[in-house]
């Protein structure tokens, strides 16, 4: 009974600290799917479609993963985790990788004893305002009132862009994403500020998203990626350069459509790299060669996984931004794929 | 004449009266046509997407197109006869409880013993049948299995809990007491992040309890912990005399509980134990918090699909009428039960 209890209380120490669990890979390859946590449901980013298939922006990540693992991107199951649940099912082994639009911070990747591959999206704090409020730039918004959740970093954000510009603000404080919409729809206040995305998906649902601004100021930093957990470098670096793949395809040009034809026309050692048509790069981690052929066949480049879930196309409507290849006046940057 | 006689004493008796009665009357007229246009009328009722949805109306569309999923959640298509299953035998796995005057109940109460055993089997698969995973089940499926399971598996516990409490064992009443009030001192929402985060750490490795079963099994202590304390006020009620004449002809423990005391402080306790249930009933879509789709989270689903956002109301509505016929059958079923005990009550003092 002591004993028990005693290794009930190392468990809950070693809690945070993360069992070292080795062989992801081995296990999904044995399992055959992978385990992927996403959220109960973001527009543009996770949701499952009338037929229960998973899409979005964060789904395509955990996509490219199996495709490059599998060969396969529909060998996925999807876990639906919250807010609070995200952490505690990734440390405990029930999902192989978490993309669930989850913020890199340093306590996050260290204390909590896990892994961010990369940054899948750029995202930060920005203010949706109506049309109509004639405004272009946050710094003209003095006396407005200010729809915010209550207890979020957004809310010291807020308080810190306003001293900094010298300008006041009335704030209304309100508890979850739907009452800050019909607030801001209703009237009762003037602006609303969270996180770009979640203003987009706002606006979208508007009668009429036309009638809505996104101001362009943006005062944080919210870099959005997938995480595993820490000690299986392996499948960590599998994660992240099935993220790089993609967003080099797109630098390279290539897509789902073209990826044929340009492999056997290119004669860009980088491009025949990472599509497994030079070098033994796939084996290096257990992989077969082909498999940035896989990913950007079935999935897509980053640019074609954005414009599909989030693009000017769908109703969200991002603009690309700082989610632009570096070579396009944005920050996505892979190392090489040599 | 008659119906003008009753509507003249009844809404019009007096100023007052008149004045109230007139100025409902507008609201009602004012608030009924335009809800009916919108809920009816004027909704449409197949679309592709929200797109299609051109009228002012409703939107039903999307209740249509996530029917599936309202009620079964990810559940294989292929397997989901194993669901339906368990719908259409649920009448007679419940009924025979619930109703003494059923044809072959005799027959249908071994069913209902089986019944229990056979969702188990069904639902997760075993010899003969492909497992499927819990993180498949969704909408009513899992409302059903956290809410009709917990109140069904956790009534025989309470009973115990509420006789453990007032048993004069020291040891019984001791850990009756400390499980009733520890568990009554937090809330659902703990118990069932508990059970999803904290258990599994506490396991050996490759021991994995489902994520479902987790919540299904927090669901089933607080609801035990709180069926015991009502439980506990029917036998607080009960006369002492009850105990003594119980006693006085000899009966053991058991018999005086079983014959004597529970029935009459059951029935007592009837109103509120049907209270607590419906209670849990719509409190299982808190499991949303851990990330399982009842309900509500397949709703809420739905709408984070561009293909159909912003149907807020119409998600909303459909499954609020779900949740009242639930809700509205269990309250139903309570007023049954107490004219059915009461008239027996009556007869017997007369």
């Amino acid at each position: 009974m002591k004993i028990l209890r005693i290794s009930a209380l190392l468990a809950l120490v070693t809690f945070f600290s993360a069992p070292a669990m080795a062989g992801t890979l081995e296990d999904v390859q044995s399992r055959g799917y992978v385990k992927c946590g996403v959220t109960t449901g973001l527009l543009g980013f996770a949701a499952p479609d009338d037929s229960g298939k998973w899409s979005g922006f964060d789904v395509d990540v955990c996509r490219a993963v199996a495709a490059a693992v599998l060969g396969d991107s529909s060998k996925v199951e999807f876990t639906t985790t919250t807010g609070k649940t995200r952490f505690p099912t990734l440390a405990s082994g029930e999902i192989d990788v978490l993309a669930r639009n989850t913020t890199w911070t340093f306590s996050r990747d260290v204390n909590l004893g896990f892994e961010f591959v990369g940054v899948n999206y750029y995202d930060g704090q920005g203010f949706l305002v109506p049309s109509n409020l004639g405004v272009t730039s946050a710094t003209q918004l003095d006396g407005a009132s200010v729809c915010i959740q209550t207890g979020t970093t957004t809310e010291l954000n807020l308080a810190d862009f306003f001293r900094v510009n010298n300008i006041s603000y009335e704030a209304i404080p309100v508890e979850t994403n739907d009452e800050s919409r019909e607030n801001l729809f209703a009237g009762r206040c003037d602006v609303y500020t969270t996180d770009a995305s979640g203003l987009a998906a706002t606006a979208a649902q508007a009668d009429n998203p036309a009638d809505w601004v996104l101001l362009p100021e943006i005062i944080s930093k919210e870099p959005l990626g997938p995480l595993v957990r820490h000690g299986d470098h392996v499948w960590g670096d599998i994660v992240r350069w099935s993220l790089n793949t993609m967003i080099i395809a797109e630098e390279k040009g290539l897509t789902s459509s073209n990826v044929d034809s340009m492999v056997s026309s290119t004669n860009d050692p980088e491009v025949l790299r990472l599509t497994g048509n030079e070098g033994e790069y796939g084996v290096m981690f257990g992989l077969p060669n082909d498999f940035g052929y896989n990913i950007i066949k079935q999935v897509g480049n980053y640019g074609e996984v954005f414009e599909r879930n989030i693009g000017s196309s769908t109703p969200l409507a991002l603009a690309r931004g700082l989610n632009a290849p570096w070579t396009a006046g944005g920050i996505l940057y892979s190392p090489p794929f040599r | 004449m008659l119906s003008f006689n009753w509507i003249r004493q009844n809404l019009f008796s007096s100023w007052t009266n008149s004045i109230i009665t007139v100025v409902l009357i507008y609201f009602l007229a004012s608030i009924i046509p335009p809800m009916f246009d919108w809920l009816f009328f004027e909704a449409t009722w197949i679309a592709d997407d929200r797109t299609g949805c051109t009228s002012d109306g409703a939107c039903w569309a999307i209740i249509g197109a996530r029917f599936y999923q309202f009620m079964y959640g990810f559940y294989p298509t292929e397997e989901v006869w194993r669901v339906n299953l368990v719908y259409a035998l649920l009448p007679f796995g419940i009924l025979p409880l619930l109703w003494d005057k059923m044809p072959f109940r005799k027959q249908f109460l071994i069913f209902a013993i089986v019944y229990p055993f056979l969702v188990f089997f069904l639902l997760y698969g075993g010899p003969g049948l492909t497992a499927v995973a819990s993180n498949k089940w969704g909408g009513l499926l899992l409302t059903l299995f956290l809410g009709l399971g917990g109140i069904i598996i956790a009534f025989p516990l309470s009973i115990f809990l509420a006789l453990g409490r007032r048993s004069e064992m020291p040891a019984i009443s001791a850990i009756c007491v400390v499980f009733i009030e520890f568990i009554r001192g937090v809330p659902l929402i703990t118990l069932l992040f508990f059970g999803s985060m904290m258990l599994p750490l506490f396991l050996p490795e490759g021991l994995d309890i489902d994520t479902v079963l987790r919540a299904l099994v927090a669901v089933i202590i607080f609801q035990a912990a709180y069926g015991a304390e009502v439980v506990r006020g029917g036998l607080q009620a009960m006369p002492k005399g009850q105990y003594e004449a119980a006693q006085a002809l000899g009966l053991s423990y058991w018999q005086m509980n079983l014959k004597i005391i529970l029935p009459q402080a059951l029935k007592i306790t009837i109103p509120a134990l049907v209270n607590t249930a419906i209670g849990l009933f719509k409190d299982t879509s808190l499991v949303i918090v851990i990330g399982l789709l009842d309900l509500l989270g397949i709703g809420r689903a739905a709408l984070a699909d561009t293909k159909w956002m912003a149907l807020h109301v119409e998600v909303y509505v459909f499954i609020s009428v779900i949740f009242f016929i639930f809700c509205f059958g269990f309250s139903r079923y309570s007023l049954y039960l107490e004219k059915k005990l009461n008239t027996d009550n009556d007869s017997e003092n007369k």
